[in-house]
């Protein structure tokens, strides 16, 4: 166990050195940064005092150097519109997001394991059918679509609910929807594939031949098995929930860390940016720490000894 | 034997698949009784309806697919082709159970051996839960697993194959059942550990009234079990009778040829002899007898017209021209 423990955070920490020295170089391509924060009209003196003043006239490689000494501190400068610390800004917005992305995995998985369990055992009956038009329908609407007709029919017309914004649980149906609906989708296909799978083992045949209730088999002796390959999914789902929470948060103007991180890159807020990459990488990792201790839990085929 | 009462009687059953080709005759009339305490063997090559005929009985066909043309199948006095699924479902595992071929995947891999035994105790008894966790441990120790209490909150993974088919047949056994059906129990496990299934299947019937149906390719496991053997070839039975004349007389070819090519442990001079080709797919089964392809002494008569069960004595045959020939034909079907 203890072997495992750290061959893991190795992986963790080569993960989020790969990942800030990706991000660092890409989005230094984007530009400068130091236009931006001046009137257009500044003098070029000026510009140039700027960009010393924040560093950027220096090679690429020192900023890098000096950057990488930081971050490993834990400290990735200050916002450069803010000038308040860039870890701790992005630290703000984790709640909003975390509450906006586990509500939508909560809300997906209610859906579709139900859905996909019953598709699988009335396969190719009408109720298999229109689940999985619904399903397809899900996956094929973009989201900022979905998004905005979802504000239009139940924020403008009937006036139900906000358009957007952050604060209560009213405000999170609209954009918990929308971000759900895509996860829905795949959750509730894979739950049905591989519910149809697990149905033609021979121990479902035993435990049919033991007088065992379909709707016991259905949910209990079928569904611990199905659930073994969807977690691997939810765990995937949930880094792109959290990560890809992006254009559900500007259309609802959620104040979550994807709308930080779309505002920070339009304005070049490079600390920002890196605080943001990192902390997402991290989530990231523990997650899939997180799925894969889960997985041994449900499967006593691979537990760790 | 003979005295005893029947505990299922299967008249005419016919039970047809859909397939892509359109519909195969699986079991194609298939008529038999078994009486109480006895053992009865159903023989045949791979596909030729020997699995098919114990899964009507047990009402676990793969529907919509297969499903019962036609004909009965009485269990203790009801017909199971009438009764509905919630009726069935209380005779399975109760009063009907099955024993199937893999014991290494006919336990569910992410519960427990008593999360799995509980189950037909709970399904079918009023028994409370420390109650059923005793009967289990010890229908597990009558079944010889040692260490019960510890296997008990074990997951399937954890035994060997044996160990696993010991346990499928606790499973079985649990709520004493009337009837069970044993499908292939021993093919998929190594032969010294068969000979102690056998053993333990023996000594259960021993102690019980219990009926069992044996489903077999394995003459062998025949000989050592049965009271009587039926063979099946191609959906239908071609010849059935008590354990010994079968073995002694023989009077369809098939069976014949199935008991020539059984080895023998002290010879090892010649080939092992087979029958030559295979099970006709059910779609192509000739108009005549289903055998005759294959048959060393097929006349035209077997190629034109489907032979008829008959009886010699207590010995069925489905033959035109039986081997080893009884003296007369009592009657016929």
């Amino acid at each position: 166990m203890l072997d495992y423990l750290i061959k893991r955070t190795v992986q963790v920490l080569v993960v989020l050195f790969l990942a800030l020295t990706t991000v660092f170089f890409i989005i230094r391509l984007s530009g400068d940064p130091t236009a931006l924060f001046l009137p257009p009209d500044a003098p070029r003196e000026q510009l140039e005092e700027f960009r010393k003043a924040l560093g950027f006239d220096r090679p690429l490689y020192v900023q890098y150097t000096e950057f990488m000494t930081n971050a490993v501190q834990g400290d990735f400068g200050n916002s450069l519109r803010t000038r308040e610390d860039a870890l701790q800004t992005v630290l703000n917005r984790i709640p909003a997001t975390f509450q906006l992305a586990f509500t939508a995995l909560g809300l997906s998985l209610l859906i579709a394991i139900p859905i996909g369990i019953n598709s699988a055992y009335k396969r190719n009956t009408l109720f298999d059918q229109t689940g999985v038009a619904f399903t397809v329908l899900g996956q094929a609407l973009p989201s900022f679509w979905l998004g905005l007709i979802l504000i239009y029919v139940f924020a403008v017309q009937f006036k139900w609910l906000p358009t957007g914004g952050g604060g209560s649980m009213i405000h999170l149906i609209l954009p918990a929807l929308t971000l759900a609906a895509y996860s829905v989708a795949r959750f509730a296909r894979f739950t049905r594939s591989t519910m149809l799978d697990v149905l033609r083992k021979d121990y479902i045949r035993t435990a049919k031949a033991s007088g065992i209730p379909m709707y016991k088999i259905l949910s209990v002796y079928a569904l611990k098995n199905t659930l073994i390959p969807i977690i691997t999914l939810v765990a995937l789902d949930l880094g792109v929930l959290l990560g890809g929470a992006v254009i559900v948060e500007v259309v609802f103007a959620w104040p979550g860390l994807g709308r930080l991180l779309m505002q920070s890159l339009l304005n070049r807020d490079f600390p920002v940016v890196m605080a943001g990459v990192f902390l997402i990488a991290f989530i990231y990792s523990v997650i899939n720490f997180v799925v894969d201790v889960l997985y041994a839990y449900v499967n006593p085929q691979i537990r760790y000894k | 034997m003979r005295e005893r009462a029947p505990i299922l009687e299967v008249r005419q059953l016919k039970t047809h698949i859909k397939t892509a080709n359109g519909i195969v005759k699986a079991v194609d009339g298939v008529d038999f009784t078994i009486y109480e305490g006895e053992t009865v063997g159903i023989v045949g090559e791979s596909g030729c309806g020997k699995s098919m005929t114990s899964l009507s009985v047990m009402g676990l066909l793969p529907k919509p697919m297969a499903y019962i043309e036609s004909g009965h199948i009485h269990f203790a006095g009801r017909d199971l082709t009438q009764l509905s699924e919630k009726e069935m479902r209380k005779l399975r595992g109760n009063d009907i159970s099955m024993i199937f071929q893999e014991p290494m995947t006919s336990l569910n891999p992410v519960f427990t051996i008593g999360q799995q035994l509980s189950e037909p105790l709970k399904q079918h008894t009023r028994l409370n839960k420390k109650e059923i966790r005793n009967a289990v441990i010890s229908m597990l120790q009558s079944v010889g697993i040692p260490r019960a209490e510890q296997i008990i909150d074990e997951y399937p993974h954890q035994l060997s194959g044996g160990m696993r088919q010991r346990v499928m047949i606790s499973l079985a056994m649990l709520c004493q059942p009337k009837l069970l059906i044993a499908d292939e129990p021993t093919t998929a496990l190594d032969v010294t550990i068969q000979a102690q299934i056998l053993e333990l299947m023996k000594a259960i019937k021993a102690t019980t009234n219990m009926a069992m149906m044996l489903i077999t390719h394995d003459l062998g496991v025949v000989a050592e079990m049965c009271d009587r053997v039926m063979v099946m070839y191609a959906g239908q039975v071609v010849e059935s009778a008590d354990v010994r004349t079968i073995f002694n007389r023989p009077t369809h070819p098939y069976t014949q040829g199935l008991l020539a090519s059984m080895p023998t442990a002290n010879e090892r001079k010649g080939e092992l002899s087979s029958i030559p080709g295979s099970v006709p797919r059910p779609d192509e089964i000739p108009p005549g007898c289903a055998f005759a392809p294959r048959c060393s002494i097929a006349t035209d008569r077997c190629r034109q017209e489907r032979p008829v069960l008959q009886a010699y004595e207590n010995q069925w045959t489905r033959c035109w021209h039986p081997i080893s020939k009884p003296s007369e034909v009592t009657h016929a079907t």
